[in-house]
C-alpha cells in the first residue's frame, strides 16, 4: 500500500530523512518510532504531498507522490503534529467544511460526521468554538477530520499526544478498529502504544533507518539470539544454583546462562542459545536431574531496551530484513 | 469550480464570524461619509456663491460629487487592502491549517482563487454598504447613474488588482503585520508611480506612470469604460494570482 525508496529530504542545512526504504501491506498498523528530531514528520509530510522529496520516490496506493499528487492526497487522511483547526469555526462547521474538501456531499457527509463525531467522542462538542477547545478534544476532532473520508491510508502525526489515559486506551482501540480496512502509519515516542497497537516497527534515528520488522522479532532480534528465563526449585532442599548453571551450560546450543536471583531455595535464570528452540532441552535437563521447573518463558526484552539499543550512538544499525511484497 | 466556492465560503465565513469585517465595513462607512458629505457641501456652498453672483452653474452632480468622491476612496483603498489580505495565506501558515488544504484533493489555484474571491466580494460589501450615501443624491438631486455604476466598476477592479498582489504576499510570511505592512507599502508605491508623469515627460516616467494603479481609474470614474484600463487591471489580477501559485509552490520545495 505504502511503498518508500530511498527517500530523501535535505532541508538548507539538514539532511532530514537519508535514504530511507520500507513498505507497508494494505491493512497493517505501522508504528514509526524514532526520537526528536528523526525525520518522522518530515516522511509523514512527504508521504501526504506536502512537501516533495529531494530524491527518492514515495508511492501511496501506487500512485507516485510527485506524479500524481491528486490520486494520492483522495485516498490519504492525515493528523498532522498539531490538528489543523480553524479556531473560529464550530466543531460540526468544521468537519463538514473538511468533508467538503475531501470531496463528500449531501446525505454522504452528514452520515460521515454523524459516525466520526461519535467515533472520536466529540459528539458533545459539536456546537463549540474550536478556539474554546482543550488540547485533548482539539485532537480528537484533529483525528475526527483525518477520518472523515474514510480513506485507505491514515496517516497520523503522534495521534495520542496530550490525551488523558482513557482517551489514549480508546483512540488506540479505535486505531485498531480502523486497521483491517485502512492501512495505517501513526508515530509515537511512547514505546508501549507502539507494543500494544502495532504489527510492525520503522524505527529511525537522525534521519536514517534503523530497522524495520515486526514488534516480536525486533524484542529478538536487539539480543541477538533467543532468551529464555526458567526457575528451578528444590525437591526436598535448596537447590544449588552454580550445579543448575553448569548443568545448563552443558546443553548444546546454550551461549550463556546468567543466575538472576536466588530467593527461599529457588533460583531464576536467564539462558541465551544460538540455537533456535532449546526450552524442551533445558526442562528435560531440569527435571532430569531431579529439581523443579517452576517457570520457563521466553524473556521479552522491553521495546524500550530495544530502542534505546538501537539508537544509542555505540551500536551499529541491524541489518533491515525486507517486509513482505505488498499486495 | 465546487472546491473554489468551498474555501471562498469558508474564508467569508471566518470574516464575518470575527468582527473583523465588521469594524471594516464601519470605519469604510464613515470614511467614505466623510467624504461624501464633504463633497456635498463644497458643492452646495460653490453652487450658492455663483447664484448670487448671478452666473449659471453646471449643476452636474456626477462632475462636481461624484468623480472627486470615487477619487477619494482609491486612497482609501490602499488602507484597507492590505487589512483584508494579510490573514488570507499567513494565519494558514502559522496555525498549520496549510497543510490540511495542502494535504486535500484541491489545486493550489482553486485555493487561491477562492481566497482571493472572499476577499473581492468582502469589498463588495464595503462598497454596497456606501450605496446608502447616494441614495440620498438620488431622492434630492438628478445625477446620471451610468457614470456612477462605471466609477464603480472602477473601484472593484482597482481593488480586485491590490487585493490580488495583497494574497501574493501573504504566501511570503507567517506573520500577518508583515503581509500588511508590506502589502501597503507596495500598493502606495503603485499608486505614487503615477505622480512622476507630472513633472517628467521621458519614456521612463511613462512607463512608471503606466505601471501605476492610479492612472488607470481616471476614465472609470469620468464614467467611460476604457478597455486599455479594464485590461490593465484584468493583467494585474492575474498576474497577482500568478505569483501566488509561484508562491506557495515554492515555498514547498524550500521548506
Ligand atoms: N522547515 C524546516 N526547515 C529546516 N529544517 C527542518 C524543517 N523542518 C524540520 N527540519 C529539521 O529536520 C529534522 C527532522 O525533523 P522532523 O520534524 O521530521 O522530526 P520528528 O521526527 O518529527 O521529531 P519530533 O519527534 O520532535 O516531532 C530536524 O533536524 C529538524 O530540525
Ligand atoms: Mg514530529
Amino acid at each position: 500500500m505504502i511503498k518508500v525508496k530511498d527517500l530523501t529530504k535535505r532541508y538548507a542545512r539538514t539532511i532530514a530523512v537519508d535514504h530511507i526504504s520500507f513498505e507497508v501491506d494494505k491493512g497493517q498498523i505501522v508504528g514509526f518510532l524514532g526520537p526528536n528530531g528523526a525525520g518522522k514528520t518530515t516522511t509523514m509530510r512527504i508521504l501526504t504531498c506536502f512537501l516533495p522529496p529531494s530524491s527518492g520516490t514515495a508511492t501511496v496506493a501506487g500512485f507516485d507522490v510527485l506524479e500524481q499528487p491528486m490520486e494520492v492526497k483522495k485516498r490519504i487522511g492525515y493528523l498532522p503534529e498539531t490538528p489543523p483547526l480553524y479556531l473560529e469555526m464550530e466543531t460540526g462547521d468544521y468537519l463538514r467544511f473538511v468533508g467538503k474538501l475531501k470531496g463528500l456531499s449531501g446525505a454522504d457527509l452528514d452520515k460521515r460526521i454523524d459516525y466520526v463525531t461519535g467515533r472520536c467522542s466529540v459528539a458533545d462538542v459539536k456546537n463549540k468554538l474550536l478556539g474554546k477547545l482543550s488540547k485533548g478534544y482539539r485532537q480528537r476532532v484533529g483525528l475526527a477530520q483525518a477520518i472523515i473520508h474514510n480513506p485507505d491510508v491514515l496517516v497520523l502525526d503522534e495521534p495520542t499526544a496530550g490525551l488523558d489515559p482513557k482517551q489514549i486506551n480508546e483512540t488506540r482501540d479505535l486505531i485498531k478498529d480502523l486497521a483491517g480496512d485502512h492501512t495505517i502509519i501513526l508515530s509515537t515516542h511512547i514505546l508501549p502504544e507502539v507494543e500494544q497497537t502495532c504489527e510492525q516497527v520503522i524505527i529511525i534515528n537522525k534521519g536514517k533507518l534503523v530497522a524495520t520488522d515486526s514488534v516480536r522479532n525486533l524484542q529478538a532480534r536487539a539480543r541477538g539470539a533467543e532468551s529464555v528465563v526458567l526457575e528451578v526449585a528444590g525437591r526436598k532442599a535448596a537447590v544449588e544454583p552454580s550445579m543448575v548453571q553448569r548443568k545448563l551450560e552443558q546443553i548444546s546450543g546454550v551461549s550463556r546462562v546468567v543466575c538472576k536471583q536466588q530467593l527461599d531455595g529457588r533460583a531464576q535464570f536467564e539462558v541465551e542459545s544460538q540455537k533456535g528452540f532449546i526450552r524442551g532441552d533445558l526442562a528435560r535437563a531440569v527435571v532430569d536431574s531431579g529439581w523443579d521447573l517452576n517457570e520457563l518463558r521466553p524473556s521479552a526484552m522491553s521495546l524500550e531496551e530495544v530502542f534505546l539499543q538501537l539508537t544509542g550512538s555505540e551500536l551499529k544499525p541491524i541489518e533491515a530484513e525486507p517486509v513482505k511484497e505488498p499486495v | 469550480m465546487r472546491n473554489i466556492w468551498i474555501i471562498c465560503r469558508k474564508e467569508l465565513g471566518s470574516y464575518f464570524v470575527s468582527p473583523v469585517a465588521y469594524i471594516l465595513l464601519t470605519m469604510f462607512g464613515l470614511i467614505f461619509g466623510y467624504f461624501f458629505w464633504n463633497a456635498l457641501a463644497a458643492f452646495l456652498v460653490e453652487s450658492i456663491q455663483m447664484q448670487m453672483r448671478g452666473q449659471s452653474f453646471p449643476m452636474n452632480l456626477n462632475e462636481w460629487i461624484i468623480r472627486p468622491l470615487l477619487a477619494n476612496v482609491s486612497v482609501v483603498n490602499l488602507f484597507f487592502v492590505p487589512l483584508i489580505t494579510m490573514r488570507l495565506f499567513a494565519e494558514e501558515k502559522r496555525n498549520g491549517t496549510i497543510e490540511l488544504l495542502a494535504t486535500s484533493p484541491i489545486r493550489d489555484g482553486e485555493i487561491i482563487f477562492g481566497k482571493w474571491l472572499a476577499a473581492l466580494l468582502l469589498y463588495v460589501c464595503l462598497l454596497l454598504f456606501t450605496a446608502a450615501n447616494f441614495a440620498f443624491l438620488f431622492r434630492y438631486g438628478n445625477p446620471d447613474w451610468k457614470p456612477l455604476l462605471v466609477g464603480y466598476l472602477g473601484l472593484l477592479l482597482q481593488a480586485g488588482a491590490l487585493l490580488a498582489i495583497g494574497t501574493f504576499i501573504s504566501t511570503t510570511t507567517k506573520n500577518q503585520i508583515i503581509a500588511g505592512a508590506v502589502t501597503f507599502g507596495v500598493c502606495l508605491l503603485l499608486f505614487v508611480f503615477g505622480w512622476v508623469s507630472g513633472y517628467d515627460t521621458s519614456t521612463w516616467a511613462q512607463v512608471l506612470s503606466y505601471l501605476s494603479i492610479a492612472t488607470h481609474s481616471e476614465s472609470f470614474y469620468r464614467g467611460v469604460i476604457d478597455s486599455k484600463d479594464a485590461i490593465y487591471y484584468v493583467t494585474v489580477i492575474f498576474l497577482g494570482l500568478f505569483f501566488t501559485a509561484r508562491s506557495m509552490e515554492s515555498l514547498r520545495w524550500r521548506s
